[in-house]
């Protein structure tokens, strides 16, 4: 479980959060959906510990994450932002296999090339493995990174945004290996998303932030409802029945 | 994000743009920028009497015509015009740490100068300004073409590639100095310093009068110049025109101004961000604002140099590079703590 | 082309390589291995060629006498200062590049040239000619490196620890600093006569002559020991690559480690620059050679490359200059003036910075 008690951080004149307060229990995918500037990415970056908190705490099972070691917390969580440009030519295997260094500092043993493998495999990525990521597609270099921290072996996977700048195949290809990542591999993931409609049918729980405060917290059910949705975004939002599960129409 | 943030911009400068006479000016002539004017005045009024030779007794007055004014009038203009380089380039870069020694410009105009040093040593002041200007010129050019090429993470990058840049072509002009024996003679002409400016030099700096009053006549374009070739055809302006214009008005000021006077470290950067600190970011409507301050900063430092290890002169280059870097520093420093790290 | 899931295994099935050769490493297949493994040989054939060229050539003693001997023995402290120097730059400049992720600023633009300058400068300006004098010896040798240390030292502790740490900031500043005292040291400079200024000169310029014997004892362990403390710390350095955000995922201190990479490099550009002077741009061309060469992330494959294009190109353009051309003193200012070109070049690649 994620538990946010009381926290609070003045990101910039802008975007300011909390004090929020909310528990995110393990297992599924939670989406954090919300206007631009609510504090998503904010929020989510604050639990991966990439940004500091000015008040309040996190907890991810159990351990708090700003005093606890960063590398024990490693084993924990894995987080990916949406930006990442490096300075060195990688090839896939080898960010994959960057996603080990937690356990092998550096020294990756057969068990590591092992879960590097099945990372790569799980994405599909099997004959990519030696490309260098800058002869990838977008939707193929996305995959490589999110394979990187599904390798890391982390029961907490936080991903910020990761459909963006994806095309509607691959954004779909993309929510299908992530259920498949936390059914199948047992992971808790929690992700950023821009379209409310991809959050209502892929993720189990939805978190609506506006204004820096969780304004909303339920099932897809719960959340994808007129007045709901009509507050959260600030839009008018009518929910009608698609073939496979209700739509938010705003247009 | 960033997307979001240009396009704001753009939205903005198309308003400018577009209906110029509602955003645009806010009053001028208030109260505080007469009490600015007369200031500046009083600046200059010190800068024609201190010296060491008292030019008011009897047979002496000569020496006014030619010392003291030519000195003061080099004042001025190098001050306004150094100051509005860095608002051009300010403007056309979006960044506001550029100016033309935070972007190797100075050094290439020395460049320029030891070449023509070396290469025909008898050249006259004017050959050597010349000189100066066209390798202004390809410097200012090759830092934008470098500009437009990459994309940049943080806008801090930028002065600290072009005080690299600086570096580079500086190496060159050390080693020809190396060469040609000259290493000392270039440290000195090249530091800034007004004292040599006499009757016979400075009339060279009038050049500069015309790059400070055009700025006023097409900062908007350099507005919308900066925010990309796209954003600015957009808006109906022609980029590379605009950008060429900008780099020869840099460019001429920069090399006259290392012709006749020296380098002016960070006036460029200091002014255009002092003035914007208590008057706020629209550059376009502080310009006369920038053109005064930029004017009194060079004098005052200039009067400091001059008066404190008097009967010698402390060079204004070396005033400005102490006092400018100090606001530098403080300028980073408070944009540290503000967070926020966009131009 | 995003393969469907059906057809994914199929495309397994048909792969050359067995199932257990999949591993992971810093050189990607055998022709990575080849041209890297080529490389490095290459540099070292240049590297012994001009190491036995400054030992042996032109010796005027007859081979084997007690003349000889000593004139390869000050011709190999000239090669030892090389070595050191070459390190330094190499190992400093890549671990800078990666603590700062970005492979275009060296650490030479930190202000390290100009304190050196304006070290010197004040000498002679206070003391006169007897200045340059009272600077040489192994106590002054590390006073001048202990002052550089301080001021990189205070300025990463000032700029990069706390709440507002930001590194660009903290170059910026460095910077503008080395600025300021740029223009102190000019000031002071153009006070000095003509022969004050000559004597002066010649040890503002990084200069492999101004390295005097008895430093290298102290020298040669300093850059030794950092350099063992940074090989045996490149599996971190290559996270630290990844950037901040990626790095702390991965579970290091980013700022921390930042902080600890760095002061090992103000080591290492002290040492170089009390040794010879200032170099900005040899540490640039070295690690961007490493860098084009090798192709890899990997710091403990990048560091020997980097170090032997630095002594392969050091080495080989003071034999060139100094023994066949006689030209010995202008050895770092050509290679400064060819690593700024380099600079230059790779200023207008595209890219992203």
């Amino acid at each position: 479980m994620i538990s946010l008690t009381d926290v609070s951080k003045a990101y910039s004149s802008s975007v300011s959060i909390g004090p929020v307060s909310v528990d995110i229990d393990a297992g599924g995918i939670t989406a954090l959906v919300g206007p631009n500037g609510a504090g998503k990415s904010t929020i989510l970056t604050m639990i991966g510990r990439l940004l500091s908190l000015d008040s309040g705490r996190i907890e991810v099972a159990g351990h708090d994450v700003v005093n606890t070691p960063s590398k024990a917390i490693a084993k924990i969580i894995s987080v990916l932002r949406q930006e990442n440009h490096f300075v060195t030519r990688l090839t896939v295997r080898q960010l994959v296999s960057f996603g080990r260094f937690p356990y092998s500092k550096g020294r990756l043993t057969l068990g590591d090339e092992k879960y590097i493998s099945e990372a790569i495999d799980f994405l599909d990525l099997t004959d990519l493995e030696d490309r260098y990521l800058d002869q990838l597609s977008g939707g193929q270099r996305q995959r490589a990174y999110v394979a990187m921290v599904l390798a890391q072996n982390t029961d907490y996977v936080l991903l910020d945004e990761p459909l963006n700048n994806l095309d509607m195949q691959h954004a779909v290809a993309m929510m299908k290996q992530l259920r498949r990542a936390a059914d199948e591999l047992d992971r808790t993931v929690v992700i950023v998303l821009h379209d409310i409609n991809f959050a209502a049918h892929y993720s189990d729980r939805i978190l609506a932030m506006k204004d820096g405060q969780v304004v909303e917290h339920g099932t897809p059910a719960e959340i994808m409802r007129d007045d709901v949705l009509t507050r959260v975004f600030n839009t008018d939002v009518q929910v009608v029945p698609g073939p496979n599960g209700p739509l938010a129409v705003y247009y | 994000m960033t997307s979001t943030l240009r396009q704001d911009i753009a939205y903005t400068s198309r308003d400018i743009l577009v209906d110029e006479q509602r955003s645009r000016r806010r009053p001028l002539l208030t109260p505080s920028f007469l009490l600015a004017v007369v200031v500046t005045l009083g600046l200059l009024a010190a800068s024609l009497l201190v010296g060491q030779f008292d030019v008011f007794a009897e047979g002496n007055f000569w020496m006014f015509g030619i010392t003291r004014i030519p000195r003061t009038v080099a004042l001025v203009l190098a001050g306004a015009s150094m100051a509005m380089c860095g608002v051009i380039m300010q403007l056309l870069t979006q960044n506001r740490f550029v100016e033309p020694t935070t972007t190797g410009t100075t050094e290439w105009a020395g460049l320029g100068l030891i070449l023509v040093m070396w290469l025909a040593p008898t050249a006259s002041l004017l050959a050597r300004m010349s000189a100066a200007v066209a390798m202004a010129f390809l410097g200012t050019m090759v830092f934008f073409l470098f500009l437009r090429r990459v994309s940049l993470k943080s806008s801090l990058i930028v002065p600290i590639i072009g005080i690299m840049l600086g570096a580079v072509v500086s190496s060159f002009t050390t080693y020809l100095a190396l060469m040609t024996d000259t290493l000392q003679t270039l440290g000195i002409w090249f530091q800034g310093s007004f004292t040599g400016v006499i009757q016979g030099r400075y009339e060279l700096m009038w050049i500069v009068l015309a790059v400070t009053v055009l700025v006023f006549l097409v900062a908007d374009q350099f507005t919308a110049a900066g925010l990309g070739k796209d954003m600015a055809t957009n808006v109906g302006l022609n980029y590379t025109l605009v950008l060429f214009m900008g780099t020869a008005m840099v460019a001429v000021a920069t090399g006259v101004t290392a012709t006749v006077v020296g380098t002016l470290p960070f006036l460029g950067l200091v002014v255009p961000n002092i003035v914007a600190l208590f008057r706020g970011d629209d550059l376009r409507s502080n310009l006369p604002w920038v053109c005064l301050v930029g004017i009194s900063t060079v004098t005052l430092c200039d009067l400091i140099g001059r008066l404190i290890i008097a009967p010698f002169e402390v060079p204004v280059s070396m005033v400005l590079g102490l006092v400018g870097g100090i606001v530098f520093i403080g300028l980073l420093l408070r944009q540290r703590r503000k967070g926020g790290l966009v131009t | 082309m995003l393969k469907t899931a059906q057809d994914a295994p199929a495309q397994r099935g048909t792969q050359q390589t067995p199932q257990q050769s999949r591993r992971s490493g810093p050189l990607t297949g055998r022709r990575h291995r080849r041209v890297y493994a080529l490389v490095t040989a290459v540099l070292i054939l240049i590297s012994l060629g001009s190491t036995a060229g400054i030992l042996f050539y032109n010796n005027p003693m007859p081979v084997g006498s007690d003349g000889w001997w000593l004139i390869a023995g000050m011709r190999r402290d000239s090669l030892l200062t090389i070595a050191v120097v070459a390190l330094c730059h190499a190992m400093a400049t890549i671990a800078f590049q990666t603590a700062v992720n970005n492979r275009i600023i060296t650490p030479g633009i930190m202000g390290f040239g100009s304190l050196y300058t304006a070290i010197q400068t004040g000498f002679v300006y206070l003391f006169g000619i007897t200045g340059v004098v009272m600077l040489v010896g192994v106590p002054q040798f590390f006073l001048q490196m202990a002052v550089m240390m301080l001021l990189a030292t205070g300025l990463y502790t000032w700029l990069l620890s706390g709440k507002f740490s930001n590194i660009h900031i903290m170059l910026l500043v460095g910077v503008v600093l080395g600025g300021t005292l740029g223009s102190l040291s000019t000031f002071m400079q153009r006070m000095l006569t003509p022969s004050e200024f000559d004597v002066l000169t010649a040890r503002l310029f990084g200069n492999l002559s101004n390295a005097r014997a008895e430093y290298l004892p102290y020298a040669i362990p300093i850059a030794l020991a950092v350099a063992v403390v940074l090989w045996l710390w490149a599996p971190k350095l290559n996270v630290i690559a990844l950037g901040k955000d990626n790095a702390t995922n991965l579970g290091l201190n980013h700022k921390r480690e930042v902080i600890k990479i760095l002061l090992l490099v103000s080591i290492l550009v002290s040492l170089a620059t009390a040794l010879v002077g200032p170099m900005m741009f040899l540490g640039f061309l070295t690690a961007a050679l490493a860098y084009q060469f090798g192709d890899t992330y990997s710091h403990r494959h990048l560091f020997p490359l980097g170090f032997l294009c630095g002594y392969a190109v050091l080495s080989a353009s003071y034999f060139v200059l100094r023994h066949v051309w006689d030209a010995g003193g202008a050895v770092t200012v050509i290679v400064e003036l060819v690593g700024g070109l380099v600079f230059l070049f790779f200023l207008l690649r595209k890219g992203r910075l």
